[in-house]
């Protein structure tokens, strides 16, 4: 027997086989991969794990693909940032940042989910994959596709910004521009998932998907000398990412490779896409969906698949949702890179606004070992922070104009 | 046949009409809930429709002009 069991329902528990299903046919919930950690636990030591690639790989005994890796095998193991100087003006001995805005090959999180997901899908026996986006899912998508020697298709919004569109081109899949609303896209794109046999990464395939994110759980707890930290800032899109770094670290823990985890779990929303905050902020246990209007595009998902699940796994933690204006996600973008030199999209701003307002209203102390999470590069949304950057100094092309300028003589 | 899953929410002044009871009778549709959670304030539901692709259609833009959101069950799949 395998480390895979099956499927499993989060909702009712009904078990079903390790294929290319999604949702539960007795109540609709969603379906997660089911391990035999009993397995996993014989095989993996901390020794084994560091003696594995340098990527996220090095975990594949924690991951849903039967064989080894064949798609996106550099993807992950990203670096582990001591943020002292972004620590000392928030607050914070010991911060660091868990710096995915140089995975590969696409610079954001998005490129651990996408490798397992298509390492799954060639084991599946797919020779098509799609995705539904408007930014860094449909760029991973494409590029692995292209890696891995697989048809791809991406559905976009049909006024996409061209350079999003531009993107994705680079790596020739075939990208669909669907004239309607957001609603008529993301309609559409669950009928074709019924449709053909595709491997639709978020749609069919997103048991596997998913379980890419633990990845970073598993890279945080290793490189902080294998133990979980007591407070994580997580970004929250559709919830998946939040839920799954919890569960990688619950799972390191119940095979032995670290001990008492009391990670407290916060996430982090833009204000004009918030409904799991909202939901944290009255008490519900239930989302809203919401209309989207913020410029943190990536995390702009008005009506959340695993949000319920997100604002379960913050309660459960004892970790708080919070949300930040756009103008605190700008101001975030430029306090990170001006104190650690790291660029990051617009999710990153949230994370870093939301870290502060934490740390500022006590709910984080000093003391605690603290990992923010920041998913995505910031050359891919320029545009959120064109406005409010400085302008270059011109000087005429002499050393006294220079030493004049600067009141440097 | 056709079938569609798909997660309905009602805000919280469609909460007292019986729109699937509507539905069933305006469209000639099967629904059929498999999950909810309705309160006085607000409520979803998990909802297969069963009938004529054509009819499906129908019957979903009847939801949405009734006032009730309607999304694919995986809801936002556009990341």
């Amino acid at each position: 027997m395998g480390k895979i069991l099956g499927l499993k329902c989060r909702e009712c528990g009904k078990a079903y086989p390790a294929e290319p299903l999604h949702v539960c046919e007795f109540c609709f919930g969603p379906l997660e991969v089911d391990y035999d950690y009993e397995a996993i636990a014989s095989r993996v030591s901390r020794e084994t794990i560091s003696q594995g690639p340098k990527s996220l790989w090095r975990y594949i005994d924690f991951l849903p693909v039967e064989k080894e890796a064949t798609v996106g095998i550099h993807g992950g193991f990203t670096p582990m940032i001591r943020a002292h100087r972004l620590g000392q003006v928030l607050g914070l001995d010991n911060l660091y940042l868990k710096n995915d805005t140089v995975n590969h090959p696409t610079l954001s999180f998005k490129d651990r989910v996408v490798a397992v997901a298509l390492t799954r899908a060639k084991e599946f026996g797919f020779d098509t994959v799609a995705c539904a986006s408007t930014g860094n899912l449909a760029n991973s998508v494409s590029a692995h596709a292209a890696q891995a020697g697989l048809k791809c298709f991406v559905f976009i919004p049909s006024d996409l910004e061209s350079a999003k569109v531009l993107g994705n081109l680079i790596y020739h899949p075939t990208v669909v521009a669907v004239e309607g609303t957001y609603d008529d896209v993301n309609r559409l794109c669950s009928e074709i998932a019924g449709e053909y046999r595709w491997a639709f990464v978020n749609i069919n395939i997103r048991p596997y998907y998913a379980e890419g994110s633990k990845t970073l759980a598993y890279e945080t707890a290793e490189q902080l000398g294998w133990r979980a930290p007591d407070q994580v800032v997580v970004p929250i899109a559709s919830g998946s990412l939040l839920t799954k770094i919890w569960k990688g670290l619950k799972e390191f823990e119940r095979v032995g490779l670290i001990h008492g985890v009391r990670t407290k779990v916060n996430g982090a929303q833009a204000a004009g896409c918030s409904p799991v905050a909202t939901a944290f902020a009255e008490g519900r246990d239930f989302i809203k969906p919401v209309k989207p209007k913020t410029l943190a595009k990536s995390l702009a998902i008005g009506n959340p698949a695993d949000g319920v699940y997100a604002l379960q796994t913050a309660r459960e933690t004892q970790g708080l949702i919070e949300m930040v204006t756009d103008d605190e996600i700008v101001a975030g973008i430029h306090l990170l890179a001006q104190t650690e030199g790291v660029f990051a999209e617009t999710a990153g701003g949230v994370t870093i606004a939301v870290l502060k307002k934490l740390v500022a209203r006590g709910a984080i102390p000093r003391e605690d070992v603290t990992v923010a999470y920041i998913t995505g590069n910031g050359l891919k949304t320029q545009e959120a922070v064109a406005g409010s950057l400085g302008e270059a100094v011109y000087i005429e092309p002499s050393l006294e104009k220079f030493q004049r300028r600067f009141k440097l003589k | 046949m056709a079938s569609r899953k798909v997660h309905i929410t009602f805000p919280e002044d469609r909460i007292k009409d019986p729109v699937i009871y509507q539905i069933g009778h305006e469209y000639k549709v099967v629904t059929n809930i498999r999950r909810a959670d309705v309160t006085e304030k607000t409520g979803w539901m998990d909802v297969e429709l069963v009938g004529e692709a054509g009819e499906i259609e129908r019957a979903i833009a009847g939801l949405k002009y009734k006032g009730v959101m309607v999304d694919p069950i995986e809801r936002n799949i556009i990341e």
